[in-house]
């Protein structure tokens, strides 16, 4: 009597059901598909270097190592901000032989804990070859070595010549030309200084640099390290000279990527970026990529000068309990000599080798620059997350800064809250 | 009542309703197909001409971004793994829950409803909130390099699959102990006096009577399975053994602000699941809606 | 429908038409073989459902009274008392905004999404031309991901290349909208795109629910001369009351549980706090706050649990009866 279809009736196919006589034995699926038996020469490789041309330069350096040695090598590439996201729980799992990752307070915090191990030996044969600064990046407090490092990407504000010389801009060197610089780009309908941080870590950038220049490079470190408090004076200044800055930046940067950021100054629709190295991915070889320079962030306080710099540096650890131990130390050993690095730094654009004996007259002019700054810098520091605790740097400072960039106006609340959570974080 | 069994006079009188009813579903529909059409198309533009011209142009149209979404974001890998993980998972939830339906439904009536209830409540738990402990169970489990590479259960398909089948055991055994529930009792009955064991009994007899209830879950476990995000993010470490779903935010990386590839990739990754929908639309609808048609 | 099996609550079932008399369901001449298997049977599944369900959300209670960076061994566990609750509620300042956002996050669904679908259904639930084609347009969104659905409204909604601004800027020189990165208005940009696959699904859910009124009863309204708005209010929704249950339930699952979009998004920051992404942050992130992180996922299961255990009774009672 009524037009309703009935209800849905029970599906008849049958097709879907053939498949699960098998079910049980179907369980044993995933272990066939990881089965393979490990050659004992294997060393395992896992690398946070997933740009094209990073792979390349992994690839390479490691077919240069397998040339002169028994040990075959299996790369496991996974990209930097998921791997920075599991390495944690990826440490105390089963994790591979040798493990590329940062130095400075994120290699110690894992040293400490005995996550990754000693290194020292390897380190032997490597002596001289770093410079002290490098060797205590790479040191736990128990006096061992726990990294080989290998690169760094150090951090510049950088920007087009091209669209400099057309313009007739000059670089800045002091706070003062730095905002007059800014005005004028935007008076000739550029963005001055392109932002994205959507990711979140992006922002710590800025309050580095700030901090550098207007505190120097000892307070930061320190405020880092927790032995200052957050609710004073000097921290207010950091964010109250960045609220000045802030109209100058692209506007609405937390919706927007850092890739999308750096997108901006390729197209010549943003002026200026203070961003590391690896904004170089991000231009296309060739033309656009010669066309990239870069100046060390300008003075703030001429007693502190602008020398201080962000250089973070990159290398390989070892695992707790390597399965391979002998292949893995002659990997990490192969990694810090001066053929691999010059070798790596040569394929990926953004790598400017750690050792102090590197031949630099290979480098782009972009490169040779850098590496100047940084031979010449007062003092080298590594990146807000990697110079202090990460549950600090992530937990806290992440949401503050984000807070700061959607609401800059009541800084002293904000220092405030930093400073509850640091104690609770870094204990009393 | 409606119109079909109308006498003609009255259908005509509700016609312009009928042309309201119609200008309003095709507008939301329209509305509703949108995003997923605005992805397609943009996956077959090229870059430079959607960059100069503007995403509001005509123009440029390529097949390139489908052959590098392909390649740059070695999705056969990852779909190789959304395999791996997917089918054992299904089948074995499948197998799992139908034993237990099939004990609690005719076997155990004391503990039937403590059973179902704590069968059923389990699967509705946020899954953060067992991270922790699972994550610690996990590596402390050693197994033989030969069935995990990573020597443990954390990091291994395996210990994605027995979590999707932990967690997807509760919502299956419900429905089938309800369909179980149903069957006329003298069909165990005979099969008993035949003499069949217990296992004979739910193999023979109960189990393909559950065909079209297992046919409408096994759609809608393939769809949840595959479309999992968090136990990977979670409980894998390793790049490559990342199935497709989550290797997502890799492909974020890889792919740059390049938003035509990025279409490429999300129609590619979303061509699974679309393929289940058109294909076996009416198990995955019956699936979604089983407990109101059986009883 | 945030992660597999959210969905998968199922609509109450209604009673079964007529009193079926009792079947013996104790097997009187089990042999042994028989005792294992049933064991086995219900023994395995069980397991598994103890081992790596119950048994870790019961851990995760206990984890949330300490402090401990989930590093080494367990004797580096350091008891803390309620001292991790006290801090979220106090200098924890995502915690806050999480809470409200999860809680807008349930208002909005059950307002728009849930209305709009129940209205598709009852526009639906006839003979219509193109009527399957509405609903699987309709429905298409839930079968895709939420982690892919954040990807493709990226598209749509991203500040310099999207779609949204591209087509505002046609009509007007008003600066361009940030539509993920403003905190004010993030939340309700992504839960259009979460809406948008919610919709779907809860159309489905009362579709099926629809089919299952009595048509007799619809009859005796449409006799009685009762018009369609009065038909619905007093006939059909009194009916669907089973459906609305699991509506209600499956919409506060889907919104606690709400996670992978703000993930891809920005990793759930900046105006997209939930509880799920803030767990998750403190959890699995390099920070490894594991006892602080274990608190936030009591608040989340406290809250399920409530919920949970209203539709779990409910159903079971529907089912036994």
């Amino acid at each position: 009597m009524h037009p309703r279809p009935p209800a849905p009736r029970g599906p008849r196919r049958r097709t879907l059901l053939r498949g699960l006589a098998g079910a049980g034995t179907l369980a044993a699926l995933p272990a066939l598909a990881g089965c393979s038996t490990r050659d004992p020469n294997t060393v395992t490789l896992v690398s946070n270097r997933a740009n094209d041309a990073q792979r390349t330069a992994v690839r390479d350096s490691v077919d240069l190592f397998e040339a002169g040695s028994d040990h075959r090598v299996e790369i496991n590439t996974i990209d930097a901000t998921s791997f920075q996201e599991s390495i944690n729980n990826y440490l105390q799992g089963t994790p591979d032989d040798v493990i590329g990752w940062f130095a400075g307070y994120r290699t110690r915090f894992f040293a400490e804990r005995g996550l990754i191990s000693d290194v020292s030996a390897v380190w032997e044969g490597l002596e001289g070859a770093f410079t002290d600064q490098v060797r205590d990046l790479c040191t736990a407090p128990d006096g061992r070595q726990y990294m080989v490092p290998d690169s760094t990407a150090p951090w510049a504000v950088f920007h087009r010549r091209s669209l400099f010389e057309e313009n007739g801009y000059e670089v800045p060197a002091t706070r003062a030309e730095f905002v007059e610089l800014c005005e004028r780009m935007r008076r000739d309908g550029l963005e001055p200084l392109a932002s994205g941080v959507r990711e979140g870590w992006p922002a710590m950038g800025m309050f580095d640099h700030l901090n550098l220049r207007i505190n120097g490079p000892e307070y930061h470190l320190e405020l880092l390290d927790g032995a200052h408090s957050w609710d004073s004076p000097e921290v207010r200044s950091v964010f109250g000279a960045w609220a000045e800055l802030l109209p100058h930046h692209q506007p609405d940067p937390l919706g927007r990527g850092i890739n999308e950021a750096q997108t901006a100054l390729v197209r010549r629709e943003a002026g200026m970026m203070l961003c590391g190295m690896f904004l170089t991915h991000v231009f296309p070889e060739g033309e656009d990529l010669d066309d990239l320079d870069c100046f060390p962030f300008p003075e703030f306080d001429p007693e502190i000068g602008a020398d201080a710099m962000e250089a973070p540096v990159d290398g390989f650890m070892a695992s707790a309990a390597p399965r391979n131990p002998e292949g893995a130390h002659a990997l990490l050993a192969h990694f810090g000599t001066l053929e691999a690095e010059e070798l790596y730094t040569a394929v990926d654009p953004q790598a400017l080798p750690a050792r102090v004996d590197a031949d630099i007259s290979g480098l782009s002019p972009l490169k040779a620059k850098v590496k100047d700054m940084v031979d010449n810098a007062g003092a080298l520091t590594q990146y807000m997350d990697r110079d202090s605790r990460p549950d600090f740097a992530s937990i806290v400072m992440i949401p503050a800064l984000q807070r700061f960039l959607s609401r800059p106006d009541d800084i002293a609340d904000l220092t405030a809250t930093i400073q509850r959570q640091k104690l609770s974080i870094f204990g009393q | 009542m409606t119109a079909t069994t109308l006498p003609a006079a009255r259908r005509r009188r509700i016609r312009p309703a009928r042309a309201a009813l119609h200008t309003f579903l095709v507008i939301t529909a329209l509305a509703w197909f949108f995003p997923v059409l605005w992805a397609v198309i943009n996956s077959f533009r090229d870059y430079d001409y959607t960059t100069v011209h503007g995403y509001l142009s005509l123009g440029g149209f390529t097949l390139d971004n489908y052959v590098n979404a392909w390649d740059q974001g070695r999705m056969p890998v990852y779909f190789l793994n959304s395999l791996v993980i997917t089918v054992p998972a299904v089948l074995l939830t499948l197998f799992l829950s139908s034993c237990a339906a099939f004990v609690l439904s005719n076997y155990s009536r004391r503990f039937n409803l403590v059973m179902l209830a704590v069968f059923l409540a389990a699967n509705l738990l946020p899954p953060q909130a067992l991270l922790v402990p699972l994550f610690r169970l996990y590596t402390s489990i050693r197994l033989p390099y030969w069935i995990s590479e990573s020597g443990s259960l954390y990091d291994s398909h395996m210990g994605i699959v027995l979590i999707h089948v932990a967690f997807q055991i509760g919502f299956c055994t419900f429905v089938l102990s309800n369909f179980m529930k149903a069957m006329p009792s003298s069909l165990l009955e005979a099969a008993r006096v035949d003499g069949a064991s217990v296992f004979q009994q739910y193999w023979k007899v109960v189990l393909p009577l559950c065909r079209p209830s297992l046919a409408a879950l096994a759609t809608l476990l393939v769809t949840w399975i595959y479309n999992d995000f968090f136990w990977a993010l979670a409980l894998l470490s390793s790049g490559d053994k990342m199935p497709i779903t989550t290797a997502l935010q890799n492909l974020q990386v890889s792919f740059f602000v390049d938003y035509n590839l990025l279409s490429a990739g999300s129609v590619i990754v979303a061509l699974p699941t679309l393929i289940v929908f058109f294909l076996l639309q009416r198990h995955f609808v019956a699936g979604l809606t089983l407990g109101a048609s059986k009883g | 429908m945030a992660s597999p099996g959210t969905a998968a609550a199922p609509p109450a079932a209604p009673p079964p038409p007529e009193p079926r008399p009792r079947r013996p369901r104790t097997a009187l001449r089990h042999d042994r073989a028989d005792r294992i298997s049933l064991a086995l049977m219900l023994g395995v599944p069980a397991l598994l459902v103890l081992g790596l369900v119950w048994i870790p959300a019961a851990v995760t209670v206990v984890l949330s009274f300490t402090r401990w960076d989930g590093i080494g061994g367990l004797d580096t566990i350091e008891w803390v008392g309620t001292q991790n609750y006290v801090d979220a509620a106090t200098i924890y300042p995502p915690f806050e905004p999480a809470l409200r956002n999860n809680l807008v996050w349930l208002l909005a669904l059950f307002t728009v999404p849930t209305l709009l679908g129940m209205f598709l259904a009852v526009l639906l639930d006839r003979e219509l031309r193109g009527g399957r084609i509405y609903q699987s347009v309709f429905y298409l969104p839930v079968v895709l991901s939420l982690a892919l659905i954040g990807f493709i409204w990226q598209l749509v909604y991203s500040s310099d290349q999207g779609l949204l601004n591209a087509f505002l800027a046609l009509f007007s020189n008003a600066p361009a909208v940030d539509w993920f990165g403003d905190p004010d208005i993030n939340l309700y940009a992504v839960l259009v795109a979460a809406g948008w696959r919610h919709t779907g699904y809860i159309m489905l859910l009362y579709l099926a629910g629809l089919k299952a009124v009595d048509p007799s009863l619809r009859e005796a309204a449409a006799i009685d001369g009762a018009g369609p708005v009065r038909t619905f209010t007093s006939v059909v929704f009194p009916a669907l009351l089973p459906i609305n249950l699991v509506v209600v339930v499956v919409t506060v699952i889907d919104g606690l549980r709400a996670f992978d979009i703000v993930w891809i998004i920005n990793r759930g920051r900046n105006g997209l706090e939930l509880i799920s992404a803030l767990v998750t942050s403190n959890v699995i992130g390099e920070a490894s706050r594991v006892g602080f992180g274990s608190a936030l996922a009591v608040v989340m299961l406290a809250i399920s649990l409530v919920f949970i255990t209203i539709y779990v009774s409910t159903v079971l009672r529907g089912a036994q009866r």
